[in-house]
């Protein structure tokens, strides 16, 4: 329970930024009010900054503060100040509605009397046995030491990193611009996996390789869609404001005066919404409520088997002549080829996904058949881990790509083939410097590697077969702690040798660079404390590829600084190496990261994309991202521009609503590619898993918690309601394991084990869970094989397990709540 | 400056250096502020909750909630007995308790569920337990929905409300 019963008010003409919600990729547009500590303003609507009304109650829907949009942050001249960051009514995604995720942004802002006290504020080393404060100079001495000689002696392949490649916190293209150039040009390894998964590779492989970008549309066309399909996908959850704003007035009837206006002349139809999902999520429960249950339709396959699904519908409406022919005819390739390969009878269709030919049929009409006015339905299509999570990511894509484009539901306004996200993308990078894709948790578990930092990111919670790669990590960490140990009382270059000549016998230097010490600091040796929005600058993208600048409003605490000045900050420190060797290639390699801000280092990646003369470099602004500045952002608020931007225009930037309207693809010749899917079954790591246990442990992302817990795990509000991952399980399967709600049961099976929190749900089905991915205290990743795809893309969500109960907790029985979480 | 709203930490300093000073600064409120001005409380932390009659004890029975305002007439709440003893429940069966109706997160009005003894929003969907001190089981907010402390006396029957734990939708401070 919260204890405040107050809330300091903004005074008249209290500074005011703008601010991008960091957490999921919806980004909400949010307020950041600061002003002097001791001051406040008053309860008369012309008394304080927000202009409402205090003397009385506000009416309900007011955008009102809450204490958790509240703080008091100190800057590095020592001034106090108080904050509150607050959703802004006249930002276009969110319209004033905050999620319980970024509400809580003034809350998690540096504060070291409240639940942000952890924060690095230095730089740390392990020196063996305890871990101790330094400064930069003497951490990039060390750091760079060690990295340098690497390099040296045996080349970039020594240096392994696992890296953000995203915006948000943590993230941005200032960022990812950053730390690519140090890694890519400058260090030049191909040793580097992304975040969350084991490789350096895209999450929709196949959707590119057929012409289509994944965010091809606007959030607006969810309003305007006939039929929504949501695919391993649940809004509610995990794109909060999204699912609010936009799908629900859709499936409520609102937005309908808005389509006839859009659409003269079409049918408009009673929006309904089809999900596919194993599980009964929040989303579906709330769409109910919604749209009514008439108008939702649950297709609640077997696990995996989305590739069938799809195939079954393209066959289908390929034979009821559901689809477009002269668009197939004029803007793709391979549709034959496909029709072959993808052929399968509805009947089939439904033994392998155990849905009903009748369902299979229903979707098809409701998301296919010609409306009465003659068109093709607007379908909209999303996705997100259920798929891209799934059984061959690459298969499903290129299945589900398929159908919408013989129905052409990609390109026309109230379509799209879209994923959801997760974090805000805000990628601008040189390009990779390999070709091959390396599973380098594999390479970490077989000893290869001698410097490991994991940059804004926690594989130990949020790699699959964590399990083997957290022993094999802890172990080699090992072997360089006994050697700092050894080394105590030696000078810097003395203590270099010593972990450089450890990593030689199976040791690995071990580097994170993060906001918080996180889990990973039980192997580290070497902790750089990074900055996080509202402390730097930064510039990300949301799922409709609107583009914002999160501004600064106070300082990092302590010495912690972005990760592109860190990134700088290693580079300059090898470039002064080099250059006392005399070494001009290598001088020249780490040259070009004289940035003195932030704003350089967007300038200097970003900005330059596709300009003459700069070198090649990926970038999701395009080439013309040069028209953006901070300047110019600064001017568009929390609107921003939708990216690619198309032209700078009386004072303002002009975006990109909707991609692929002219029916021109992103290939060579302009023309989508049908690829073919033939369905293959569970991969034979997987089969053997599910053949020899009992439970599917599905898993994922839930509505309260951010990604690892990295902030909430200091949260009162999270920690009691979740003190540990929770698994969901049906409530017969409980009985019979003799498991009641709050117990703890052990999750295990051939990979690895882990503990977690039972949850019994009368809705999950029999021999099905679901357990928080990524947590802090149950890691759910422990029992996730090592089967990826032919991209290294791996299967999160396959992993089967047994149950058995190890304990029982009265304070989880006494305090938490296991009541269904889905609206009724 | 003024006398008056001299911070602690001035105060400190002032002190530190001159002994005269601080009792020159000690001194001068009271003259300055003059004998008949009001002398604004500052003893206390909490806010002056007031005291209100809910309904007496045969009122309640289980499914039947009670509504009320507390602690002004702007401010909608219910009791309920939930028929399983509850953390801050009151009567001989520690089962009645009280909430805040207004959801934190953008104050629309809640509806209770007896079958389940859940607070539901049907704005957002948030779902709060009442069984668990109104805490939040999925939803938007950012705290548990704010819980009316209550008191039973034994002789009268009656259910009173006397403050409230957490903070109201809507308000700069629970009392306006």
């Amino acid at each position: 329970m919260n204890d405040q019963d107050r809330i300091t008010l903004p005074p008249v003409g209290a500074q005011r930024t703008d601010m991008t919600c960091h957490f999921c990729i919806v980004g909400c547009g949010y307020h950041v009010y600061k002003w002097p500590e001791g001051t406040e303003g008053g309860r008369a609507p012309t008394e304080n900054a927000l202009g409402l009304d205090f003397r009385k109650q506000l009416p309900v829907l007011t955008v009102a503060p809450r204490p958790t949009m509240t703080n008091i942050v100190t800057d590095r001249n020592g001034s106090r100040h108080n904050i509150m960051i607050i959703p802004d009514q006249n930002c276009v995604v969110n319209n004033g509605l905050n999620s319980t995720r970024g509400s809580k942004m003034a809350s998690y802002m540096y504060n070291a009397n409240s639940l942000t006290r952890d924060r690095l504020l230095n730089p740390r080393l392990y020196i063996g046995n305890q871990w101790v404060d330094t400064d930069w100079d003497n951490a990039m001495r060390i750091y760079a030491g060690v990295v340098k000689r690497t390099l040296d002696k045996d080349g970039p392949d020594g240096l392994v990193f696992s890296a953000f490649d995203h915006g948000g916190a943590g993230g941005g293209f200032e960022n990812t611009w950053a730390s690519g150039k140090l890694m890519f040009t400058a260090l030049q390894t191909q040793m580097v996996r992304i975040h969350n998964r084991p490789a350096y590779n895209s999450e929709c492989h196949a959707s590119r390789e057929m012409g289509i970008g994944e965010l091809n549309n606007s959030y607006e066309d969810a309003e305007l869609a006939d039929v929504l399909i949501a695919v391993g996908t649940s809004a509610y959850e995990a794109q909060t404001n999204y699912f609010l704003n936009f799908w629900l007035p859709n499936l409520q009837g609102a937005t309908n005066t808005k389509k006839k206006k859009q659409f003269p002349g079409e049918t408009i139809p009673t929006t309904r919404i089809i999900f596919v999902d194993p599980r009964r999520t929040s989303s579906i429960a709330a769409a109910e409520h919604a749209a009514g249950t008439d108008n939702v339709l649950h297709l609640d396959i077997q696990p995996g088997t989305d590739t069938a699904l799809f195939n079954g519908l393209f066959t289908y409406v390929v034979e009821q002549g559901w689809i477009d022919r002269d668009f197939i005819n004029q803007h793709t390739n391979g549709f034959d080829e496909a029709v072959k390969a993808n052929r399968m009878s509805l009947d089939e269709t439904s033994k392998i996904t155990g849905i009903s030919v009748e369902k299979l049929q229903k979707a098809a009409e409701w998301a296919y058949r010609p409306k009465a006015s003659g068109q093709l339905p607007r379908t909209m299509h999303a996705y997100e881990k259920g798929i891209i999570w799934g059984n061959d990511n690459y298969l499903i894509q290129a299945a589900l790509v398929d159908l919408v484009l013989a129905t052409r539901n990609v390109g026309r306004r109230g379509t799209g083939v879209v994923r959801m996200g997760g974090h805000q993308e805000g990628y601008a990078r040189p390009p990779y410097p390999g070709k091959r894709k390396i599973d380098i948790d594999q390479e970490l578990i077989r000893g290869k590697g001698r410097v490991m930092t994991w940059w804004g990111c926690n594989g130990f919670q949020t790699s699959n077969n964590s399990h083997a790669l957290r022993e094999a990590v802890m172990r080699r960490s090992q072997i360089v702690k006994d050697a700092i140990l050894k080394a105590r009382r030696s000078t810097e270059a003395q203590l270099v040798d010593a972990i450089y000549e450890a990593t030689g016998k199976g040791g690995l230097f071990i580097a994170s660079i993060n906001l918080y010490p996180t889990m990973l600091a039980e192997a580290a040796h070497l902790l750089l404390p990074a900055a996080h929005a509202g402390e730097t600058n930064l510039t990300s993208m949301n799922g409709e590829r609107r583009m914002r600048l999160s501004q600064k409003f106070m300082d990092p605490p302590g010495s912690a600084m972005a990760d592109s000045l860190i990134a700088a900050k290693i580079a300059n420190t090898l470039k002064s190496a080099y250059q006392a060797e005399g070494n001009a290639a290598m001088v020249n390699r780490f040259s070009g990261f004289d940035w003195r801000t932030e704003e350089d280092a967007f300038n200097d990646g970003f900005r330059q994309a596709g300009q003459p003369g700069a070198n090649k470099i990926d970038s999701q602004g395009g080439d013309t991202g040069n028209l953006v500045t901070y300047e110019r952002l600064r001017a568009a608020g929390n609107n921003g521009v939708q990216l690619p931007v198309k032209s700078y225009t009386s004072g303002k930037l002009v975006g990109t609503e909707m991609l692929y309207a002219d029916s021109k693809f992103d290939t060579p010749d302009g023309k989508a590619r049908f690829k073919p899917a033939r369905w293959n079954g569970l991969p034979q790591t997987v089969e053997r898993q599910k053949k020899k246990y009992r439970f599917w442990i599905n898993n994922g992302r839930y509505n309260e918690v951010w990604q690892t817990a990295y902030h909430d795990q200091y949260n009162d509000f999270v920690k009691k309601r979740y003190p540990m991952a929770y698994i969901e399980l049906n409530q017969s399967d409980a009985k019979e394991l003799g498991v009641s709600a709050g117990d703890i049961v052990e999750v295990f099976n051939d990979f690895g084990s882990t503990f977690a929190m039972a949850y019994p749900s009368k809705d999950i089905k029999p021999n099905h869970t679901f357990m928080m991915f990524g947590y802090i205290n149950g890691i759910q990743g422990d029992v996730t094989t090592d089967w990826t795809d032919r991209n290294v893309v791996p299967y999160y969500k396959g992993t089967w397990a047994n149950l058995r109960k190890v304990g029982s907790m009265d304070s989880y029985k006494r305090d938490i709540s296991f009541k269904d979480r889905l609206y009724a | 400056m003024t006398d008056n709203t001299i911070t602690r930490r001035t105060f400190l300093k002032l002190s530190g250096s001159s002994v005269a000073a601080t009792a020159a600064v000690v001194a001068t409120p009271a003259t300055a502020a003059g004998k008949n001005a009001p002398v604004p409380d500052t003893s206390r932390t909490l806010l002056p909750y007031p005291r209100h009659s809910v309904a007496p004890i045969t009122q309640f029975t289980q499914g039947k909630p009670v509504s009320f305002n507390y602690p002004d007439a702007s401010s909608p709440c219910l009791a309920v007995k939930l028929g399983v003893p509850a953390p801050g429940g009151v009567g001989p069966d520690k089962d009645i308790v009280a909430y805040s109706i207004l959801c934190t997160h953008m104050g629309c009005p809640l509806a209770f569920d007896s079958g389940s003894n859940t607070f539901k929003c049907a704005c957002h969907y948030s779902m709060y337990d009442a069984e668990k001190n109104g805490q939040m089981i999925i939803g938007q907010a950012t705290e548990d929905q704010p819980r009316i402390r209550l008191s039973y006396d034994e002789k009268s029957g009656q259910i009173a409300a006397l403050g409230i734990d957490g903070m109201l939708f809507g308000r700069q401070a629970n009392i306006l």
